[in-house]
């Protein structure tokens, strides 16, 4: 079942076009996550969704129904803004029966909701706190309650991970999955952290100057990315790209390897100069050029941590390869596309 | 603070200019409080010391302006035509600085501005033709004629300092608030204006001072006693003829200036980021 | 596709208090109704009034054209006053930043009693004008002046012939200038303390690694800095000291002899005391330019601040 659909929803500020003819649906149950760089659109999209702001043309849909003309309460969605937007004056328990007293809900129903979603969230022993007395992650929590209580047909998250710290970060992911797969509710989450993205979503929006990229699972936008900057955004570091034909050949850093450690599949050979090393402990990462081809950022090789270094060092030149099925082809226009015309030289 | 300003600090010079500078605009309100007690023979003595009591000091001039005047009087219409405008202010500034703090693009900016600029439009430029308005209204020689025109100068310079207060409220709250099923307006009430208070108070101090200070209008509007505000009365009803009953004139002067240095100086700072429109805290 | 029953279908009115474009216009219409009608229209009136021979003794309405004006201009009494109203202008504004300025620096040490201090600074710019004034009037008395009192036991004055300071044509100048000093100088104090407040510190921090000393910093790094707010002080100051009336009709009446008359007190005089509101309006008009210039530069000022 459809959650939230979009039909080529486009928003205009003045000549910007900042959403360009966005399709895309979220499933029931699902956490979709909308990502890309800043300023690409993605918050714009949201808050079209949410009703903050109206689309130049296009329609958004929820639960199967046109929702364009209606304001943001009677479309059924909740919203955890990036500074949480709590309200200041509000005691948290306040805060969270908010909504609820907006629609009316009558007290017993008010009392129990909010001991629910504040239990829910662990944040019980907060309740008669104001926001200010609160720290980032259990802010955090009393937005998603106050989202929780409203029951609604979809969450729509803006960034909420951006103002923690990064300690924060890792635990309140997976913290946030697991209340979504709780709650079963669709969920969708804007981020431009491709490790947030693919840590949470199970499908992802890739959005890149107002235009849908591609959308899929975290497995598919990785190894089979539609163009060039899915390939390029998703992976640290980037996909390397090389100039072939007017159009490019890629592989992931974590696929271009010292021949030797490739054996069995077919591989293609790539003489590899390397220009410097980075110890990162847990891998270490090559910076290099290739041998007669241009690429469009420097070459980069990921090595695991306990991968044999011998012979390679900075200045030499060393022999290395991707497998076959690792490479991946894109056409003058930067779009993906299948096998080659012919082989790589 | 540097090792010379230190230096300069210590010593006597500095403190002997801090007296100099505070001396003079301090001093005639010194003279104010002494004249308002010294008895008539004291006062009009041209040889004995003015600066301190030559006979001891009396209230006779304080009793004569609470009993035989209407100095009473001109205090109640005072704070009546201050509390209407202040109520009038705030009715019309308030969701007119919302509204510009909310609209988007340079509109509301220009606008504010717009609006603001009419703050240096001076009584002296319109008190001639007001008076003709006034005057077919049917308003003369009644207080209400200045509690309909002082909201001329209040309401400009009052929605430049709340626009500018506004905007400095995260929208994300209201947005929240209308998410959470409020309007529009019910989130305004609900998440803005509860947190607006410290300005919301700025405004009434600033409505009512503006207006306990007026005079220009007042003098031109109205000429029976009955209806004077304390700033006319004093200077035109507290003389006899060419007699300027001085005791009375600066006993009254005295009391119905202490309200609005008291407001001024508690409120100073915040006035002064709303005229530099928040640009200096 | 029908739609589903999570929501009946509304009219659109049921939401109105949801749309923007119509609760924005209209919490913002008191406001303009306001300066349109009580500000715009009374301009209006007085232009309407300026090329007439309207008098409250004759109303009915004339039109003159611009006789009035040349009326106006030609007269020895309206060049004295345009004058005057320049001359108490500037000499206020001079005096009133100088003290400003050197109030600033002392108020912005750190000392005994600077609450006091302040409070007591701010005084003369927080009370009524009118009674302030009266009060200076009081001080300026003819027979009984402090300030006489004072020169004359310290031996400065001749007590056969104390000084008439409001009916001497050049001490009543004086007069009038020192009392508008002495209204604007608290207003020119409190904002230069806070421009120099918000000088960020490390702009000073930085300047003072690079050598800067005491002037240098002062002229060449905080006055720029804190123009745009100087000059928005400057220019209300100007304003209000342009467009006085109260002072001057305090004080002196606009005497001796219309010696000190300014524009406003002269537009009182006319147009109110004599009933010649045609002229009256011409002299109120007068203050129209001076006001423009006065706009347009705090306006530019208002552009250049930093937010």
């Amino acid at each position: 079942m459809a959650a939230v659909s979009t039909n080529s929803i486009t928003k205009r500020f003045g000549d910007v076009t900042a959403v360009d003819g966005i399709s895309l649906t979220a499933f029931d149950g699902e956490f979709m996550v909308l990502l890309g760089p800043s300023g690409c659109g993605k918050t714009t999209l949201l808050r079209i969704i949410a009703g903050l702001e109206k689309p130049s043309s296009g329609d958004v849909l929820i639960d199967a129904q046109v929702v364009n003309d209606l304001p943001p309460r009677a479309r059924g969605i909740a919203m955890v803004f990036q500074s949480y937007g709590l309200y200041p004056h509000l005691t948290v328990w306040n805060n969270i029966a908010f909504p609820l007293r907006t629609q009316g809900t009558p007290r017993e129903d008010i009392k129990r909701k909010v001991e629910w979603a504040a239990g829910l969230l662990s944040i019980d022993h907060l309740v008669e706190r104001r926001p200010r007395q609160l720290s980032g992650g259990e802010r955090q929590r009393v937005a998603l309650a106050r989202a929780l209580v409203r029951d609604p047909t979809v969450f729509l998250l803006d960034e909420p991970l951006s103002n923690l710290d990064a300690k924060l970060r890792a635990s309140a992911r997976s913290e946030l999955k697991q209340f979504q797969k709780t709650v079963r509710t669709a969920t969708i989450y804007v981020t431009h952290d491709q490790v947030e993205a693919m840590g949470m979503g199970d499908r992802i929006a890739v959005i890149d100057h107002g235009r849908l990229r591609q959308i899929g699972t975290p497995t598919e936008i990785y190894e089979q990315p539609a163009d060039e900057f899915v390939a390029s955004f998703l992976g640290t570091p980037p996909m390397n790209l090389i100039e072939r034909d007017g159009g490019s050949l890629g592989f992931r850093p974590e696929n271009f390897l010292p021949k030797e450690l490739l054996n069995g599949a077919p591989v293609v050979e790539f003489p590899f100069r390397i220009d410097r090393l980075e110890y990162l402990g847990s891998e270490r990462i090559l910076y290099g050029a290739l041998d007669g081809r241009a690429a469009k950022r420097e070459v980069t090789a990921k090595l695991p941590a306990h991968a044999a270094l011998d012979g390679i060092s900075p200045g030499a030149w060393h022999k290395f390869a991707v497998r076959e099925k690792e490479l991946r082809y894109f056409d003058r226009d930067g779009r993906s596309v299948r096998d080659p015309k012919r082989p790589p030289p | 603070m540097t090792a010379l300003a230190r230096r300069i600090a210590a010593s006597g010079s500095f403190y002997a200019a801090v007296v100099v500078l505070v001396t003079f605009s301090a001093f005639p309100f010194y003279w104010m409080l002494i004249t308002s007690l010294k008895t008539d023979g004291d006062l009009y003595n041209l040889d004995s010391n003015p600066y301190w009591f030559n006979a001891a000091p009396t209230l006779a001039h304080i009793e004569y302006l609470f009993t035989d005047t209407l100095f009473v009087r001109w205090l109640i219409n005072t704070a009546l035509i201050g509390l209407c405008v202040v109520a009038i202010t705030l009715v019309v500034a308030v969701p007119a600085g919302y509204s510009l703090a909310r609209t988007p693009g340079r509109g509301g900016e220009t606008l504010g501005i717009g609006i603001f600029l009419t703050y240096l439009v001076p009584p002296t430029l319109l008190f001639l033709p007001l008076s003709r308005v006034i005057s077919g209204l049917g308003l003369q020689d009644s207080l209400w004629s200045l509690v309909l025109v002082y909201p001329t100068f209040t309401i400009p310079f009052c929605t430049w300092l709340l626009m500018g207060f506004f905007k400095s409220i995260p929208r994300e709250i209201e947005e929240a608030a209308i998410v959470d099923g409020c309007t529009v307006v019910g989130a305004f009430v609900k998440t803005v204006l509860p947190l607006s208070v410290p300005a919301i108070l700025t405004v009434v101090i600033f409505a009512f001072t503006l207006s306990m200070q007026e005079f220009v209008y007042a003098l031109t509007f109205i000429s029976t006693s009955d209806e004077k505000p304390v700033t006319l009365g004093v200077a035109t009803d507290l003389i006899r003829g060419d007699v300027f009953y001085w005791g009375e004139l600066m006993g009254a002067a005295l009391i119905a200036s202490v309200p609005v240095a008291i407001a001024y100086n508690l409120f100073l700072d915040r006035f002064i980021s709303g005229i530099t429109g928040g640009a200096v805290k | 596709m029908t739609a589903l029953a999570v929501d009946a279908p509304r009219p659109k009115s049921r939401f109105l208090l949801d749309r923007q474009e119509i609760i924005g216009p209209l919490f913002i219409a008191p406001a303009i109704l306001y300066v349109l009608v009580l500000v715009a229209m009374p301009f209006l009136l007085a232009i309407y009034y300026a090329v007439s021979a309207y008098t409250i003794f004759d109303p009915t309405y004339r039109f003159v054209g611009l006789k009035n004006f040349t009326d106006v201009i030609a007269s020895e009494v309206f060049r004295r006053t345009l004058i005057n109203t320049f001359v108490f202008t500037i000499g206020a504004q001079v005096i009133g930043l100088v003290l400003g300025k050197f109030g600033a620096m002392l108020l912005m040490q750190e000392f005994r009693g600077r609450g006091i201090a302040r409070a007591l600074v701010v005084l003369p710019w927080a009370v009524p004008v009118s009674l302030a004034t009266l009060a200076w009037q009081w001080m300026f008395d003819s027979l009984y002046s402090v300030i006489n009192w004072t020169m004359i036991a310290v031996g400065l004055m001749d007590p056969a012939e104390p000084w008439q300071w409001l009916g001497q044509q050049d001490l009543a100048m004086v007069a009038v200038t020192v009392v508008h000093a002495w209204r604007l100088f608290p207003f020119a104090v409190v904002i230069f303390i806070a421009g120099f407040t918000s000088v960020p510190k490390d702009v000073l921090d930085a300047a003072t690694i690079d050598g800067a000393g005491f002037w240098r910093r002062n002229y060449q790094i905080i006055l720029p800095i804190i123009m745009p707010i100087a000059v928005i002080a400057l220019i209300f100051g100007t304003v209000f000291t342009f467009t006085d009336l109260s002072v001057v009709y305090l004080l002196t009446r606009g005497g001796p002899m219309n010696g000190t008359q300014v524009l406003g007190s002269l537009a009182f005089q006319v147009g109110i005391l004599s009933g010649d509101v045609a002229h009256g309006a011409v002299i109120c008009l007068f203050l129209f330019p001076f006001l423009l210039v006065a706009v347009i530069f705090l306006l530019r000022m208002l552009r250049r601040r930093e937010i």
